[in-house]
């Protein structure tokens, strides 16, 4: 009960179902105020589906959620002044102007006079879409767009937002724009539950979730989960290799007995690689293809890293090289 | 949780799409040809049928005869012509629907006082044309039966002059034009109404209204509202062109008409509503309207007499709204008739309107799934 008390969203075996087909699996999660949840997942994972059961628009065929307290099944429309939604697809009146958007969600949640145009100001302030307050907003592109939508979403203050991928296809100024954004509402003890494909995004979350065929499969903070002994299994360590020619590189070290994984991250070489294969095992190995090494450090598992482990444990595939 | 929450905003919103909507033209445009297209095409006097006459007797009779056929102008004598076989040949070629036959003895028949005979070939492959023709020539034979009978110059002994309650040319766009005020009126409101919501849906903006506290009946009636207010101007346009087009008095009460159709709009505006709750997108909204649309335009007595229909179609006629509208618009409109004589129809409309009201907004879920 208490550690309800003060969780802004608690789900406990949400599942839904259309038709035969199980969108989402028994999930259960908890989520703190003021905490920015990143929920990420493949396509068709679900993602999307349990942000429209938590928001009250689809009905979960079993499992209960909390929000503030409230069970979404029982009391839909009492969490709608509570919670904001940006939805995956642009979803505002293409044919009215930024402000009229504005305005009109404003009234709706019920702001009047004084207060409607302050908050108006506010949060196109906020998201800093002044500019173009007089067009229409089918006219805007789609950085814009999804501003306007984070605007409207902000109108009435809620405590929890829920965003579906809002950073899906804008520029990365705007990205890290809308994430400082994000930053300050989760300062003002808003919680946050964001959705995306990003893995930088999901790394600057203070908690992150990954769905994986309609399963929550991991859950908690980024620390924590690349602590899990399952992301490095004992006896193993990850290693970064910086060399010339990644990519016949990345070919020889996965046919090494004892590099349990390689994976090529940019430039570079990401290696789960046994204890007893040294720094010098792996430059002799490099050397014997006429690749020089120029530096190999020991890292710590990315959230990427914890995914793919967790994916392919889950998946009950092991992948033999 | 007010019941009415965001009503406002919604109807303002909602004014202003329709003013930004290019297809809102069309919701004058579209009455306008409808108007036009059936106003004209349906008219059913049947005049100036072509007709033909092979006239063997040529005498001072027979020529009376033909001259009364013609002068009935259902009949446009378009030529003569030797013999029967002309008169086949034509009517098969569609050059002309009537042939008249005068035989070589009329004229001398009656002048002994025999009973003397003509005949009429008509063209039986469009029945209200057919109809027409043997109706008035039949009474032409009779008017000059009469004549004869009468001894010439004499009063007839029985005078029988009919006089037509109402209409009293009976002509059918009298007839038909009101009741097309009815039909046009739900074709537009049923679409605008669907179309309005399903674009919503297609769009995803439902989905996003969805979130919001907005009431349900906020959202139904702050859509019903805007273009119910289209749907008045509507038909106030529409019987302004019935007036200046047709010439069709108003004889009755033209507030008590507004009044009606006001409530004959709200179960319009809700069908619409529910063809919305049921359609995914507009392509299927459009075939459902349509679906509706066919038998009001046919069983709903505006196109056919309701009185002559098939028992469980004449009953199927009673649960369609615009039946009784069609009624009150004729009632109003032809008639001059009060609500004292119109209250079965008004108060079958309010049952439709309070129902389909209901209805709709029972399904009408502020969920997507
Ligand atoms: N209304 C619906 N009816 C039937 N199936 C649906 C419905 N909504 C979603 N699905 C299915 O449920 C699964 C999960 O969809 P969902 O949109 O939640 O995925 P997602 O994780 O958000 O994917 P993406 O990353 O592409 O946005 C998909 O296979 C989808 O086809
Ligand atoms: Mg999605």
């Amino acid at each position: 009960m208490s550690a309800a008390a003060d969780s802004a969203i608690v789900v406990e075996g949400l599942t839904r179902k259309f038709g035969a087909f199980t969108a989402v699996d028994n999930v259960s999660f908890e989520i703190g105020r003021g905490d920015i949840f990143g929920f990420l997942g493949p396509n068709g994972s679900g993602k999307s589906t349990v942000i429209r059961m938590l928001c009250g628009l689809l009905r979960p065929t079993t499992g209960t959620a909390l929000l503030d307290g409230i069970d979404v099944r029982r009391d839909p429309e009492s969490i709608k002044q509570r919670i904001g939604y940006t939805s995956q697809k642009f979803s505002l009146y293409e044919d009215l102007t930024v402000d009229e958007n504005v305005m009109f969600f404003g009234r709706i949640y019920g702001l009047k006079n004084r207060r409607l145009k302050e908050r108006r100001d506010a949060v196109i302030g906020l998201v800093g879409i002044g500019d173009y307050a007089g067009r229409l907003a089918g006219q805007l592109s789609g950085g814009w767009k999804q501003r306007l939508a984070v605007a409207c979403a902000l109108l009435h203050e809620p405590n929890i937002i829920f965003l579906d991928e809002p950073t899906a296809g804008i520029d990365p100024v705007a990205r890290r724009d809308l994430w400082d954004l994000l930053f300050k509402l989760s300062s003002a003890g808003t919680t946050l539950f964001v959705t995306t494909h990003y893995m930088d995004e999901a790394e600057r979350c203070t908690d992150v979730g990954y769905i994986y065929l309609s399963k929550l499969i991991v859950c908690g903070q980024p620390k924590t989960l690349k602590a899990l002994p399952e992301v490095t299994p004992g006896g193993h360590r990850r290693l970064e290799v910086e060399c010339e020619e990644s990519r016949q590189a990345l070919e020889r070290l996965r046919g090494v007995d004892g590099i349990a994984d390689a994976t090529l991250f940019g430039q570079n070489i990401h290696l789960l690689a046994r204890d007893d294969i040294t720094e010098a095992d792996i430059r002799g190995e490099l050397e014997r293809g006429g690749i020089g090494a120029r530096e190999i450090r020991q890292i710590e598992p990315s959230l990427e890293d914890v995914f793919v482990m967790l994916t392919r444990r889950h998946a009950g595939t092991p992948r033999k090289r | 949780m007010n019941m009415f929450r965001g009503f406002w905003a919604v109807i303002y919103k909602e004014m202003i799409q329709v003013r930004r909507d290019p297809s809102t033209r069309f919701v004058f445009l579209i009455p306008l040809f409808q108007m036009i297209i059936f106003g004209y095409a349906i008219d059913m006097d049947v005049q100036h049928i072509a007709t033909v006459v092979c006239d063997m007797d040529q005498s001072v009779e027979s020529r009376l005869i033909v001259a009364q056929m013609a002068n009935t102008r259902t009949f446009d004598i378009t030529g003569e012509v030797a013999s029967e076989r002309d008169i086949r040949r034509q009517i098969v070629a569609g050059t002309a629907k009537v042939g008249i036959i005068i035989p070589g003895d009329y004229g001398a028949k009656l002048l002994r006082g025999e009973q003397a005979t003509v005949q009429v070939l008509v063209d039986g492959s469009d029945s209200s044309v057919a109809n027409n023709a043997v109706q008035t020539s039949r009474g032409v034979g009779m008017l000059q039966s009469l004549q004869r009978a009468g001894v010439s110059g004499q009063l007839l002994p029985v005078d029988v002059r009919q006089r037509v309650l109402f209409n009293p040319d009976l002509i059918s766009a009298n007839f038909y034009v009101p009741a097309l005020v009815g039909i046009i009126l739900q074709i537009v409101t049923v679409f605008l109404t669907a179309f309005a919501i399903v674009r919503e849906r297609e769009r995803g903006t439902l989905e996003q209204l969805s979130v919001t506290p907005v009431s349900r009946s906020a959202l139904i009636l702050g859509k019903l509202v805007p273009y119910a207010i289209i749907g008045m101007i509507q038909t106030i346009f529409v019987l302004l062109l019935m007036r200046c087009l047709f010439g069709v008095v108003i004889e009755g009460d033209v507030f008590l008409l507004l009044a009606l159709s006001v409530l004959f709009l709200l179960p319009a505006l809700a069908m619409g509503i529910l063809i919305s709750t049921i359609a995914f997108n507009q392509a299927e909204a459009m075939q459902m309207g349509m679906l509706i649309m066919l038998p009001s335009i046919l069983l709903s007595g505006f196109a056919f007499p309701r009185e002559t229909m098939p028992l469980p179609i004449y009953a199927l006629s009673f649960g369609i709204p615009v039946t009784y509208y069609v009624q009150i618009l004729r009632g109003i409109i032809l008639r001059g008739a009060g609500l004292w004589a119109l209250w079965p129809q008004t108060l079958a409309l309010a049952g439709f309107a309070v129902v389909l009201v209901v209805a709709s907004s029972v399904r009408f879920q502020k969920r997507i799934g």
